[in-house]
C-alpha cells in the first residue's frame, strides 16, 4: 500500500466515523464543494452555479463552508481527480454540475459513500449518495420560441447546439414547436459547436448563421459570444442563455433564460444539516421558480411580448405543456397523439427531432 | 441541403476575418524561423497578446492603443524566450512549450478582472462608394483595418527578406550561423529582434482574437490558433506570400465547416475540422520525400544553438 492509498483509506476512515454518526440526527457543519465546466466569470452558465454558492454560503454563515470550489474542470479523468481530492479534503456534499461530469461523479461516489454527490442535469444515479437535479430549460425554450417565430423577418431562425444530447435536443424540439405554432413558415438552422465554451467558435457559428440570413439565435452554449456577435448586425436578436447577460439589453437580448439554483443549494444543504437529507432526483420548471424567463426589452412590440408572457404563464399555471401531441418525429412516425403531452421518460431521453425540423443529429 | 445559402462573397468575406490571427501569428513566426530559432511558445506568446491588448483597450478605451498594449506585452515575453535561448543556451524546443504553458497560466491570472466586459469597438475602414460594389465591395472593402494591415505585413516581410540587406542577413544567420559570425555579424543580437518582432506579431493576432473577433475576454481565448500559425509555417515551407494562402485556407476551412452545417450538408463536421492538420501533414510527407532538407526550403540553423566562441 503506498502512501497514497493509506492517505485515502485513512480519509475515508474519518468520513466514516464522523458521516455516519451525524448523517441521522444531522450536521453541526456542512462543507459544500462545486466543480465547474467553465469559468465563473463565463456570464452565463457556471456564473449562474457561482451565483447560488454564494446565495448558500450567505444563507447559512458560519454553518457551511462553501468556500471550495474548481473552475474549468475538463469532462473526463480529470473530472474524477478533481472530485477525488474534494472528497478526501473533506467535503460532505459535493455539485458537479455539467452533463459530462455524469460517469466521473458516479465513479467517485461508489468509493466515498459518506459523502452526497449531486449531478447537475444527469440521469444516472448508481449510487445510494448520488442525487440528480436539472431544470425544465424547454419551458423557457417555448417562450423564446414565440418571439422568435413572431420577430424573424426571413422566417429562419437558428440554434446553436452543445453535443447532441437529450437536454439540447429537447431544447432544439421546444424551440421550433413554439415558432412553428406562432409561424407556420418558420425554418431552423441548428450548429452542432462541440464545446460548452469556446467563445471563438460561438461567435463563429452565430456568424455563419447570420451570413446565410437567420435573424433570430439562440445559443445552448456558456459564454455571451453568440449575444457579441449578433450585436454587430443591425435587426440580428438573440436570447441570453443561463444567465440574464443584460450587458446586451435591450437588443440583441430580448429575453433570456435565467437558471436559478440558489434555492435548489440552500434546500439540499439545510437538509443535511438538520438530518433530512435523502437521495433524489429533482427536475424543477418555471413553476419552482427554478427557470425564470429574463425581461423581454421593449426591441419586440407588445403583443409579441403579450404572447410571450402567456406562454410562460400558461406553463407555470400548469395548463400548457411545451411538448402537447398531436406532434410526430422526423422520419413521420407519431410520437404524441392529440392532446396527449409528453412523459417525463420520453423528454430525458430524446434522441430524435420532430416533424419539420431539417437537420440532423449527428451519431 | 441548400447549398444555395452559402454566399461566397460573404463567405470569402469573413474567411479573410478568420484567418487574420493566425496569419500575423505564422508571419512573425516565420521571420524567427528564417534567423534559425524555433520558437514554440507562439500559442502563449498569442494569449498573452490577447489579454494584454483586451486590458490597454478596456482601460484606454482605444482599440488602436490595445494592439499596440498586445504586442508589446507578447513582445516582452518572447524577451524571456531570447535570454534562456540566446543567452543562456537552453534548447529552444523545450523552452518554446515552457512559454506556452506559462502565457497560458499567466493570461489567465491577468485576466482575472476583465471577464465580461465588452472592449470598445473597431469600426470598418471606410470605403466609401467601394463598399457598395456588389460582391467586390463586400470582399475587399467591408474590413476592419486589421485585415488589411495583415496583409501589409505579409508584403513588408516578403520585400524585406527578399530584397533588402537586413533580409539576407537575418536569412544568413539562419542557414549558417557560424559563417555569418565569421563574416562579422551579431548573431545573436540579430536573432533577438528576430524573436522580439516574432513575438510582437503574435500578441497583434492574439490581440485581434480578443478585441475584434470574440470579442471579450475569456481564458484560453486562443483555443489553439497558435499551435497553428506554426502548421501554417511549415505548410508555407518558409514563404510569405504562402503563408496568406495557408492561413485563409485553414481560415477558411473552419469557417466553411459552420455553414455547411447551417445549410444542412450531410458532411460530418469532423472530417472538416481536421482536414488542415491532414493537409499540413500531407505537405510535409510530401515535401520531405525524396530531395530532403534542402527541399523543404527550411533554413539549414534552424534550432539549432549558436555559441561564439570567441
Amino acid at each position: 500500500m503506498n502512501r497514497r492509498t493509506l492517505m485515502a483509506s485513512a480519509a475515508i476512515g474519518l468520513t466514516l466515523a464522523f458521516g455516519g454518526t451525524a448523517h441521522a440526527q444531522g450536521m453541526d457543519k456542512v462543507k459544500a464543494c462545486f466543480v465547474y465546466v467553465g469559468p465563473v466569470g463565463d456570464g452565463g452558465w457556471t456564473y449562474q452555479h457561482e451565483q447560488g454558492r454564494l446565495a448558500l454560503q450567505a444563507e447559512f454563515g458560519d454553518k457551511v463552508d462553501a468556500s471550495t470550489y474548481q473552475e474549468n474542470v475538463p469532462e473526463g479523468a480529470d473530472a474524477a481527480r478533481v472530485l477525488t481530492q474534494m472528497a478526501l479534503g473533506g467535503c460532505n456534499i459535493i455539485f458537479t454540475t455539467s452533463f459530462g461530469f455524469m460517469d466521473a461523479t458516479n465513479e467517485v461516489a461508489g468509493k466515498f459513500p459518506n459523502v452526497k454527490f449531486e449531478h447537475a442535469t444527469g440521469f444516472k444515479r448508481d449510487h445510494e449518495n448520488v442525487s440528480s437535479y436539472n431544470a425544465r430549460f424547454y419551458e423557457g425554450r417555448a417562450v423564446q420560441g414565440v418571439i422568435a417565430g413572431m420577430m424573424t423577418e426571413s422566417n429562419k431562425i437558428g440554434y446553436i447546439g452543445s453535443f447532441p444530447i437529450p437536454e439540447v435536443i429537447m431544447g432544439i424540439n421546444a424551440y421550433y414547436l413554439a415558432a412553428k405554432e406562432v409561424n407556420p413558415d418558420v425554418e431552423l438552422s441548428v450548429v452542432w459547436a462541440y464545446t460548452w465554451f469556446d467563445p471563438a467558435k460561438e461567435a463563429d457559428a452565430a456568424k455563419a448563421m447570420i451570413e446565410q440570413g437567420v435573424d433570430v439565435v439562440a445559443a445552448h452554449t456558456d459564454s455571451t459570444a453568440p449575444l457579441a456577435e449578433a450585436a454587430k448586425t443591425p435587426g440580428v436578436i438573440g436570447f441570453g442563455q443561463a444567465s440574464d447577460m443584460t450587458a446586451y439589453k435591450p437588443s440583441p437580448r430580448v429575453s433570456s433564460i435565467i437558471d436559478n439554483w440558489a434555492p435548489y443549494y440552500i434546500e439540499r444543504v439545510g437538509q443535511l444539516l438538520d438530518g433530512t437529507y435523502e437521495q433524489a432526483d429533482t427536475w424543477a420548471g418555471i413553476k419552482d421558480g427554478e427557470v425564470e424567463i429574463g425581461e423581454i426589452t421593449e426591441a419586440v412590440p407588445a403583443e409579441v411580448k403579450a404572447a410571450a408572457e402567456k406562454m410562460r404563464d400558461d406553463i407555470a399555471a400548469g395548463t400548457h405543456h411545451p411538448f402537447t401531441g398531436p406532434i410526430n418525429k422526423k422520419d413521420g412516425t407519431v410520437w404524441l397523439a392529440e392532446g396527449e403531452t409528453a412523459p417525463d421518460g420520453d423528454l430525458l431521453g430524446m434522441s430524435f427531432f420532430v416533424e419539420g425540423i431539417t437537420a440532423d443529429i449527428p451519431k | 441541403m441548400d447549398l444555395s445559402s452559402i454566399n461566397p462573397a460573404v463567405l470569402i468575406a469573413s474567411l479573410m476575418v478568420a484567418a487574420v490571427p493566425i496569419m500575423l501569428a505564422a508571419i512573425g513566426e516565420l521571420v524567427v524561423e528564417k534567423s534559425g530559432v524555433l520558437n514554440l511558445g507562439v500559442e502563449g506568446m498569442m494569449i498573452i497578446g490577447a489579454i494584454c491588448g483586451f486590458i490597454t483597450a478596456v482601460e484606454t478605451g482605444s482599440p488602436f492603443l490595445g494592439f499596440i498594449g498586445g504586442a508589446v506585452g507578447a513582445a516582452v515575453l518572447s524577451l524571456i524566450f531570447a535570454l534562456l535561448t540566446q543567452v543562456l543556451q537552453a534548447n529552444q524546443v523545450a523552452t518554446g512549450l515552457a512559454l506556452t504553458l506559462f502565457g497560458l497560466g499567466l493570461s489567465s491570472l491577468m485576466g482575472q478582472g476583465y471577464v465580461g466586459i465588452k472592449p470598445p469597438a473597431t469600426g470598418m475602414v471606410p470605403f466609401g462608394p467601394l463598399a457598395d460594389i456588389p460582391v467586390l465591395g463586400r470582399v475587399l472593402f467591408r474590413h476592419d483595418p486589421m485585415v488589411y494591415i495583415s496583409i501589409g505585413i505579409i508584403a513588408a516581410v516578403w520585400a524585406t527578406l527578399k530584397f533588402t540587406r537586413m533580409g539576407l542577413i537575418i536569412r544568413a544567420v539562419g542557414e549558417s550561423h557560424d559563417a555569418a559570425h565569421a563574416l562579422g555579424y551579431k548573431v545573436t543580437r540579430i536573432r533577438v529582434l528576430a524573436i522580439l518582432f516574432g513575438g510582437a506579431m503574435a500578441g497583434l493576432g492574439g490581440a485581434y482574437l480578443s478585441l475584434i473577433r470574440v470579442p471579450q475576454w475569456t481564458d484560453g481565448v486562443t483555443a489553439g490558433a497558435g499551435w497553428i500559425a506554426l502548421a501554417i509555417v511549415v505548410f508555407a515551407s518558409w514563404r510569405p506570400w504562402r503563408v496568406l494562402i495557408g492561413a485563409y485556407l485553414f481560415g477558411g476551412i473552419s469557417v466553411l465547416q459552420l455553414n455547411l452545417q447551417v445549410a444542412n450538408v450531410p458532411i460530418p463536421p469532423e472530417y472538416l475540422s481536421m482536414s488542415p492538420y491532414v493537409i499540413t501533414i500531407i505537405v510535409l510527407v510530401i515535401m520531405s520525400s525524396g530531395r530532403g532538407r534542402a527541399a523543404l526550403n527550411a533554413p539549414a540553423a534552424l534550432g539549432q544553438n549558436f555559441h561564439a566562441a570567441r
